[in-house]
C-alpha cells in the first residue's frame, strides 16, 4: 500500500484558545466513533493536526469516504512515510506521482525541514526530487506559482513524509464540543437540514418524533428512523424518542375550533418536547421553521408557539429559501428519504384554512378550557427511545435467505 | 451431459431455487403495501438492494430491479437518450454488441438520432485514439459491452471511461451482462462506468432477474411507467423472491470469483493449445487477452450446426456464437466485425464455462472432439 497514514488538519478549533485540548478531544473520539467498523484504529492528536495510522487498504478506502462529512476537519491528506535516504525518497515520490501519469500535468516540489541538521538544504532536496521526477515522467513539467499537484515533503527526525493532495472536509465544529439539543423531527425536507446545520456547528441532537398510529403508518415511523440513521453519517449517535401522539391529536381536535387546530397542535408538541428536553438534559429546541413557509411558520404562528416556553428555540433555517433547503437536503443524503410520500402527524386533521395570526389570548382561551397535563406527562412517559445508528437486526433476520 | 453454454444460460444454483421458494412462500406481500406483512417485505428487499449496491460499489437508492439485461440495455439507451436531446443527439457504441443494445439504437436512429459505431480489432477490442475521435460536445450516450458474449473480448472500460469523462458529458453506460461475476464489475468514479447492466440468469440466478444500476444520480426517463415502484424510475410491482434470489446469486458469483477465474483460465488455456494441435483445421476467434469462460473457435469449411450436433449426439452442448442469432441464418456481427477468413466464417462454435463444470469434463470433452473430428474431418 503506498499511503501510511491520513494527516487531517483542524477546522476552526485552531482558533479557540483554551477550549482547543476539550475539541480535539471530542474529534478524536468522533473520529474513532464513526469509524468503529474498520476498528482499531490509532489516532494520534497533536497541538494543530491529527493523524489516523493505516494498517490495511479497507480502512484507507473506508477513511477517504467517509471523512469528508465528519465536522470539525479543515483537509486531509493521506501521507507516505519512508526513510531519510534521498534515493528513498526520490522513489516514493516517483510511485505518489505515477498516479498521474496518463495526464499532461505541472506540479512543483514543496519541502519542509522541521529537522534543520538534516545534511541537504531545502533548495536540494526540491532540485533533487524535481530532477527525477522529471527524468522519468515525460507527462510532467514544473511551475511553482499555480501548478496542479503539489508535492510536500516535510523531513522530520524520525523519518520523510510526502503528500500530493489536500481534500477539503465538512469545516464547522466537532459534534458534542457545542452542547446537546432535541430536534423536532417530522420526516419533511426541513427538520433534518436543521439537524445537520446544528450538528456543523458542534452540536450533539436528539430527535423527538410525534407519531400518530393508525393515522400515521408504520412506514412513515420508519421513515424518520433512516432520517435520524442519515444525520449520524456526521459523527455521532443519536437518540430518536418517538412520542405516541394520537390520543393528544384526537383530544385536541376535539377541544379547540378548526381553525386554531394547527397553532394548538404545534403549542402542545413544544410543551412534550421541552418535557423531553428536560429529562435529557438538552440545552435548546431545534425546529426546520423557515419564515413564511406555511401558515405555522409565520411570525405571529412562531410567537404564539413560542409563547408555552422559555427554552431557547433553534431556527437554523428560518432566512433559508426552499430552493437552498433542497440544496443541502440533496448534498447529505436526506432528500430521497424524506420525498418517500408517507402521511405524518403534521398532515392529517389539516384544515382548509388555519389561521396565519393566530391571536394568543383567544389560543390561551380555549386551551384553558382542557386539561392537557395529564395526557402530556403519558405521552412522555410512553414513548419508545430508539438509538441509531440501529444494529442492523432486519438484515440477520433475512440473511439465511441473501 | 457436459455443459458448456453457460454464457447462453445456466444451471440455478439450489440455494438460489431454494431462496426463491421460501420468499414466494413466506414473503408474498406487496412491498409497496403500507401494512406490517408489506412493510416486512418491502424491508426484505430493501436488503436484497442493499446487497447488491455493496458488490457494486454504488448507494442502494441507484440500484434497479428489472427482468433482465435486454430490459436494462433498452432502459438505459431509451431512457438516456430522451431525457438528454436537448444536450444532443450524438451517441457512440460498437460494433459488436449484443442485439438488446444494437437494435435499439437501430430505433433511436430512426428517431433522428445520430449512432456512431467503433471498429475492433481482430482481437474483438476497440481503439481508445477512436473513441477519442469520435467524441463530441454533443454526445450524450456511450455504450459497450464489458465482454462480448460471442468470443470473450474485454473492452479496456477504465481507459474509456477516463477519455469519456475527460472530453465530454457524456454518459457511459457499460452492459456487464457477460463479465458481471467472472471479472470484477463495480463502479470506480471517473475512471469507471455511469451505468452498468446486469442478468440474473447467467450468473446460476434464476430467469427474468435483471439489474440497472446508476454510480450516480442521472438524468433518466423510465421505460414502464404506472405505478411509480423503483424510485419511480420502473414501475410495476415489484417481484421481491426475483430480486432477492438475484441479490444471492451476486454474492455466490462474487465469493467464488477468484476461484472461478483461475479455474477457467487453466481450461481455456488447455484447450487452446489442444485445438492448436489441429492446425490450420481450426481458427481461434478468442485469445489469452479475453474472459476466460468464454472460448470461441472454428473449424475449416464446415458449419457451425454440423459439429453442435455431431457434439450433441455424444452428449455434449455448446452452441454457435451467440443464441440470440443463432436461429438466424446469416453470419453473425461479430465475426463479421472480427474480419474471420471466409473459410471459418460459417463454424463459429462458443463454448462456455460455468460454476458447475468440472476439469474431468474437459478431459472428457477433448477424447469427444477428437471423434468429431475424425468423423467430420479425417484428421
Amino acid at each position: 500500500m503506498l499511503w501510511n497514514e491520513i494527516l487531517i488538519r483542524y477546522g476552526e478549533l485552531t482558533t479557540k484558545g483554551r477550549n482547543r485540548k476539550d475539541f480535539i478531544h471530542r474529534l478524536k473520539n468522533n473520529i474513532k466513533y464513526t469509524f468503529s467498523d474498520i476498528a482499531p484504529l490509532t489516532v494520534q492528536a497533536e497541538r494543530d493536526r491529527m493523524y489516523i495510522k493505516l494498517d490495511n487498504e479497507k480502512q484507507f478506502e473506508v477513511l477517504m469516504e467517509k471523512l469528508p462529512s465528519v465536522f470539525g476537519i479543515q483537509s486531509f491528506s493521506p501521507v507516505a512515510i519512508c526513510d531519510r535516504e534521498i534515493e528513498n525518497i526520490q522513489q516514493l515520490a516517483q510511485k505518489i506521482m505515477d498516479r498521474y501519469k496518463d495526464q499532461q500535468i505541472t506540479f512543483k516540489v514543496e519541502v519542509h525541514r522541521s529537522d534543520k541538521t538534516y545534511p541537504l538544504k531545502t533548495y536540494d532536496i526540491q532540485l533533487a526530487v524535481g530532477g527525477f521526477l522529471l527524468k522519468h515522467n515525460p507527462n510532467l513539467s514544473v511551475n511553482v506559482k499555480n501548478p496542479d499537484v503539489e508535492l510536500r515533503i516535510e523531513i522530520r527526525k524520525e523519518a520523510a513524509y510526502l503528500m500530493s493532495e489536500i481534500i477539503y472536509g465538512a469545516g464547522g465544529m466537532p459534534v458534542g464540543s457545542n452542547g446537546k439539543s432535541l430536534l423536532l423531527l417530522s420526516g419533511g425536507i426541513d427538520s433534518p437540514v436543521a439537524g445537520y446545520l446544528m450538528m456543523k456547528r458542534g452540536v450533539r441532537i436528539d430527535a423527538i418524533h410525534f407519531y400518530s398510529p393508525p393515522y400515521t403508518s408504520e412506514q412513515s415511523l420508519q421513515k424518520v428512523k433512516d432520517l435520524a440513521n442519515e444525520l449520524t453519517k456526521f459523527g455521532s449517535s443519536i437518540h430518536l424518542h418517538v412520542i405516541p401522539f394520537t390520543e393528544l391529536q384526537v383530544l385536541i381536535k376535539d377541544s379547540v375550533p378548526k381553525e386554531m387546530l394547527m397553532t394548538t397542535t404545534r403549542r402542545v408538541m413544544m410543551k412534550v418536547a421541552d418535557r423531553v428536553r428536560e429529562e435529557i438534559g438538552a440545552l435548546g429546541l431545534v425546529t426546520g421553521e423557515s419564515l413564511g413557509q406555511v401558515a405555522s411558520q409565520t411570525l405571529e404562528s412562531l410567537t404564539a408557539i413560542n409563547e408555552v416556553t422559555n427554552t431557547p428555540i433553534l431556527r437554523p433555517l428560518i432566512s433559508f429559501d426552499k430552493l437552498d433547503i433542497i440544496d443541502i437536503a440533496q448534498k447529505i443524503g436526506t432528500y430521497e428519504i424524506s420525498i418517500k410520500p408517507y402521511e405524518d402527524c403534521c398532515t392529517i386533521f389539516t384544515p382548509a384554512n388555519p389561521k396565519t395570526r393566530p391571536k394568543i389570548d383567544r389560543v390561551t382561551y380555549f386551551e384553558s378550557q382542557v386539561d392537557f397535563e395529564e395526557y402530556i406527562e403519558r405521552a412522555v412517559k410512553n414513548r419508545e427511545i430508539y438509538t441509531l445508528p440501529e444494529k442492523r437486526m432486519k438484515v440477520e433476520k433475512f440473511k439465511h435467505l441473501l | 451431459m457436459i455443459y458448456f453454454d453457460n454464457s447462453a444460460t445456466t444451471k440455478p444454483h439450489d440455494e438460489v431455487l431454494h431462496t426463491f421458494l421460501e420468499v414466494n412462500k413466506n414473503y408474498f406481500a406487496n412491498p409497496a403495501s403500507i401494512h406490517a406483512f408489506g412493510v416486512e417485505v418491502n424491508e426484505l428487499l430493501e436488503a436484497a438492494r442493499n446487497q447488491i449496491a455493496h458488490i457494486i460499489k454504488t448507494k442502494p437508492e441507484h440500484v434497479l430491479f428489472t427482468s433482465g439485461g435486454t430490459e436494462s440495455n433498452n432502459f438505459a439507451i431509451f431512457g438516456v437518450a430522451k431525457e438528454n436531446k436537448h444536450i444532443g443527439k450524438h451517441i457512440i457504441t460498437t460494433e459488436i454488441e449484443h442485439a438488446s443494445v444494437l437494435e435499439a439504437y437501430k430505433t433511436l436512429e430512426k428517431d433522428g438520432y445520430e449512432v456512431e459505431y467503433l471498429s475492433v480489432d481482430n482481437k474483438g477490442v476497440i481503439s481508445i485514439d477512436e473513441l477519442r475521435r469520435k467524441l463530441r460536445k454533443d454526445t450524450i450516450l456511450v455504450s459497450m459491452m464489458h465482454v462480448n458474449n460471442e468470443m470473450g473480448a474485454i473492452q479496456p472500460i477504465e481507459e474509456a471511461a477516463k477519455i469519456i469523462h475527460q472530453h465530454s458529458r457524456a454518459i457511459f453506460h457499460v452492459d456487464a451482462v457477460q463479465s458481471f461475476g467472472k471479472l470484477e464489475v463495480q463502479f470506480n468514479g471517473d475512471a469507471g462506468p455511469d451505468i452498468l447492466t446486469i442478468s440474473g440468469h447467467k450468473i446460476h440466478g434464476i430467469k427474468g432477474t435483471g439489474i440497472i444500476a446508476f454510480q450516480r444520480k442521472l438524468n433518466i426517463a423510465p421505460l414502464i411507467v404506472g405505478g411509480g415502484q423503483e424510485f419511480g424510475l420502473r414501475s410495476g410491482t415489484v417481484p421481491v423472491p426475483q430480486a432477492v434470489a438475484l441479490a444471492k446469486a451476486c454474492r455466490i458469483a462474487t465469493e467464488h470469483l477468484q476461484e472461478n477465474y483461475a479455474k477457467f483460465t487453466k481450461w481455456r488455456d488447455h484447450l487452446m493449445d489442444f485445438f492448436n494441435t489441429f492446425g490450420d483445421h481450426i481458427y481461434l476467434l478468442s485469445t489469452k487477452e479475453g474472459a476466460p469462460h468464454i472460448l470461441s473457435f472454428s473449424v475449416r469449411d464446415l458449419k457451425g450446426e454440423v459439429i453442435i450436433n455431431a457434439l450433441q449426439k455424444r452428449g455434449v452442448i455448446v452452441s454457435t456464437s451467440s443464441a440470440c442469432s443463432s436461429k438466424q441464418k446469416k453470419t453473425s456481427h461479430v465475426v463479421e466485425a472480427l474480419n474471420v477468413d471466409s473459410h471459418f466464417k460459417e463454424g463459429v462454435i462458443r463454448i462456455s464455462f460455468g460454476a458447475k463444470n468440472t476439469e474431468k469434463e474437459i478431459e472428457q470433452f477433448k477424447e469427444i472432439f477428437k471423434e468429431v473430428m475424425k468423423e467430420l474431418k479425417g484428421v
